[in-house]
């Protein structure tokens, strides 16, 4: 028997087939109330997914902050998110780093960590590795500072969980493009 | 310059010095500063107590899209607001230019669920282009002109300026208009020379080459109904359009198709079918126009106008995206085509239009007229002929008589038809209306009804009374929600779940209560004589225009289908026409 066919949305166009990319947004904005709230929603309200979103007011005479957000789907989807941004009134300007191609990400993590004996050595041998600094010490815990790459602190975090992995929390994605020139 | 005032002088003051002369709405504790200075300016600032929060909102659009101006409403904190957010996602819907002003607890209480405090600009975050909270007085003045910039610029839409009791009545320095830009928000009005080479080498290369055009165009102003009009002549391609663009090309042009979509001609949908070039001006490939979007247009290049660069690729990917306004735009198509000494393929031409008279000869829009029972459509075609040549405007309430007011009365100029397409709003017709006849106070202004949504707004008759603004509410009454039923029929075997108007109220009765005058019609022999009464009445009128109670709205493009799929008047068996999928579509 035929499997029935996938009913046919009028959304789900011929778009809809290509593949999913991840793309990291350089977004300036307005610092002013809401305007968090207008980017949130905006993805929520069209379905856009976010993958890590951080925040920060980077010039303050100007009341300027910079989101970055790491967002998925496919091509097309993400061009419409980089247009719909712009849509919205306080944003100054929407940039993809991953079409512009060798954008620097940077993320920090902390990493609670908790066991004894030769689980402390290793965890510490690791952390030396990944270059992580302790940040907290107790005679059964080691709270580790990590700055890298995403991947990198995925892969240093699966790494400690065997050892004794307690908690994370991450900042989310920071991202400049390389060379001379602005973003 | 700058003169120190209070907040609420300052709203006042803004207003004037951008031009507002009338604005639409309802007075309520967190306003009250503002009615007090307006008390003062009643001659400058005319203002409408409309008689529900979304009925000033829709007579603001009404306002808007017959004039070409911002329409501007006032309302209260709390339910002032929430109730005009209908109207606010309306006019999102259809980019219409709408100021709002929404009164809001005193900022020392905001946050503490205050008496009538409502998260304004949380709740119509998501259904304006934008939207302010004023927190100061300082901030007031260039808010104010911002919010009309913003709300007229680039894709026009709705903006909503929420200010604080206390704001209203602190006082600091207003300045005018002068320089108010917005810091970041500048949309690109001039298309891309190069793209517009394209698009014109495209233009002159086509064989079966078709205008879709859209209510950008209409926003754009006159002038670009003008310039698409000489772009339509100098080329002799044929051009179709949808609901909310209807007029920027007269209907009674040798090049017009007829509307498209879901409810369009036969030979405007097979044209877009079948045609190998698609120009698509301030139009946005909506699932309305589109049908199955799968089998759209599968053989043609398509060239996409549009001032909202998300627009472009949104729903449809083009060969050519051309972000800019249409007026722009369609100047610079027809300068460089003339410049460039180019001349559609005239022997591919003449081809194209032989194709597309067979299509046409399939009368798409014809129906069964009766001597016993009014037809909808000889409705329409009787008011048409009534008003032709009258300095008319249509509003229209959403449904099967909105479809017919579009299919069978034919707009031969913009701004002309006020109709609720992108968010389908019943009850948008009447205080469209009134919104409509202030700003043309001599114009006869016609609110194509159905019984069932009239009912949804009908306290604005009495705003028609008091103000004395001679509306028309030609109700196509079918005893029943027409579009819903029709749904029904076709898609759920007869099963009329809830679609019946029951305990209809007799309208002239109703029309009498509200002062208005009523007429009732259910004879086909007597409509004409009726129709002229309507219009010869110097007041408000409700016509209660009985007719056919089971009439469907054909053409249709059935849920799912393609462009050459569509069921004509003509077919037997609607109900076999859709499948399983296209039934769970909208
Ligand atoms: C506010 C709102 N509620 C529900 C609908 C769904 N709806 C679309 S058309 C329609 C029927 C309208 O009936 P009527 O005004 O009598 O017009 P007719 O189709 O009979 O001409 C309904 C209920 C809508 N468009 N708007
Ligand atoms: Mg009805």
């Amino acid at each position: 028997m035929n499997a029935p066919a996938a009913p046919l949305s009028p959304y789900s166009s011929a778009l809809g087939k290509s593949n999913v990319e991840t793309h990291t947004l350089s977004v300036l904005v307005d610092n002013e109330p809401g305007v968090l709230a207008r980017v949130v929603g905006l993805f929520s309200g069209r379905g856009y997914n976010i993958e890590s979103l951080t925040v920060a007011e980077v010039a303050h005479a100007e009341h300027l902050s910079r989101i970055t957000i790491v967002t998925s789907g496919p091509p097309e989807a993400i061009e419409q998110v980089g247009h719909q941004l712009e849509r919205l009134v306080p944003i100054h300007t929407v940039t993809d780093l991953t079409l512009r191609g060798s954008a620097i990400e940077r993320e920090l993590a902390m990493i609670k960590v908790c066991g004894t004996g030769g689980n402390r050595d290793e965890a510490l041998r690791l952390a030396d590795a990944f270059r992580a600094r302790v940040i907290d010490a107790t005679t059964e815990s080691f709270v580790f500072e990590l700055t890298g790459a995403a991947a990198k602190i995925d892969q240093f975090v699966e790494l400690m969980r065997p050892i004794g992995l307690v908690e994370v929390s991450r900042t989310g994605v920071a991202a400049m493009s390389r060379g001379k020139d602005p973003m | 310059m700058a003169r120190e005032m209070t907040g609420a002088e300052m709203v006042v003051e803004a207003l004037k010095d951008q031009g507002v002369d009338v604005i639409f709405g309802y007075p309520g504790g967190a306003v009250l500063p503002i009615y007090d200075v307006l008390f003062d300016h009643q001659h400058a600032i005319r203002h409408v107590l409309v008689r529900h929060e979304q009925g000033a909102a829709h007579a603001a659009e009404g306002y808007a899209r017959s004039s070409g101006r911002p329409g501007v409403m006032l309302v209260t904190s709390g339910p002032g607001a929430t109730n005009s957010v209908t109207g606010l996602t309306d006019a999102l819907m259809d980019s219409i230019p709408v100021v709002c002003i929404t009164g809001q607890a005193p900022t020392h209480l905001i946050g503490s669920d205050a008496f009538q405090e409502c998260d304004t600009v949380g709740i119509t975050r998501h259904c304006t282009k934008h939207n302010y909270l004023v927190r100061s007085i300082d901030d007031l003045p260039r808010i104010l002109h911002e919010a009309f910039y913003v709300a007229q610029h680039g894709r026009p839409g709705p903006v909503v300026i929420d200010i604080p009791k206390d704001v209203q009545f602190a006082r600091g320095l207003y300045s005018g208009p002068q320089n108010i830009e917005h810091k970041t928000y500048r949309p690109k009005l001039e298309g891309d020379p190069e793209k517009i080479e394209q698009a014109v080498s495209m233009m002159g290369a086509a064989k079966r080459p078709l205008f879709y055009t859209g209510g950008g165009v209409i926003n754009a102003g006159p002038e670009a109904s003008r310039l698409l009009r000489e772009l339509v002549a100098a080329t002799g391609f044929p051009i179709t359009s949808t609901l909310m663009g209807l007029g920027a090309y007269p209907a009674s042009g040798k090049n017009w198709l007829g509307m498209l979509g879901m409810h369009g001609t036969y030979e405007a949908n097979n044209a877009m079918h079948d045609c190998d070039v698609m120009i698509c001006i301030g139009a946005r490939f909506d699932d309305r126009i589109t049908g199955r979007l799968d089998q759209f247009s599968p053989g043609s290049k398509k060239i996409h106008i549009d001032i909202d660069p998300s627009s472009i690729n949104k729903n449809v990917k083009v060969d050519l995206g051309i972000v800019g306004d249409c007026a722009h735009v369609a100047a610079a198509l027809l300068d460089r085509w003339r410049a460039r000494g180019l001349r559609a393929d005239a022997a591919a031409l003449k081809k194209w239009w032989a194709e597309i008279g067979k299509w046409r000869a399939r009368k798409s829009l014809a129906y069964k007229n009766s001597s016993k029972v009014i037809q909808p459509q000889w409705a329409i075609e009787r008011l048409y002929a009534a008003t032709k040549g009258r300095d008319c405007y249509i509003t229209t309430e959403v449904g099967q008589h909105q479809m017919w007011a579009a299919q069978h009365y034919h707009f031969e100029a913009p701004n002309r038809l006020m109709t609720s397409g992108g968010l389908g709003t019943m009850g948008y017709g009447l205080p469209a209306a009134i919104g409509a006849q202030m700003a043309h106070p001599r114009a006869l202004v016609i609110d194509v009804a159905g019984e069932g949504s009239i009912l949804m707004n009908i306290q604005e008759l009495s705003t028609a009374a008091q103000y004395q603004l001679p509306v028309k509410v030609f109700i196509l009454n079918n005893e029943y929600l027409g579009m819903v039923r029709q749904w029904q029929e076709l898609l759920h075997g007869g099963r009329y779940s809830h679609s019946y108007s029951e305990a209809l109220p007799d309208f002239v009765k109703l029309a009498e209560a509200f002062g208005a005058h009523g007429i009732r019609c259910d004879d086909p022999a007597d409509l004409d004589a009726a129709i002229a009464e309507m219009i010869e009445t110097p007041k408000a009128v409700v016509f209660d225009c009985r007719i056919d109670k089971t009439a469907n709205c054909l053409p249709m493009i059935p849920s799912g289908k393609a462009h050459n799929e569509m069921i004509l008047p003509d077919d037997e068996d609607l109900e076999a026409e859709i499948d399983a999928a296209g039934k769970a579509l909208v």
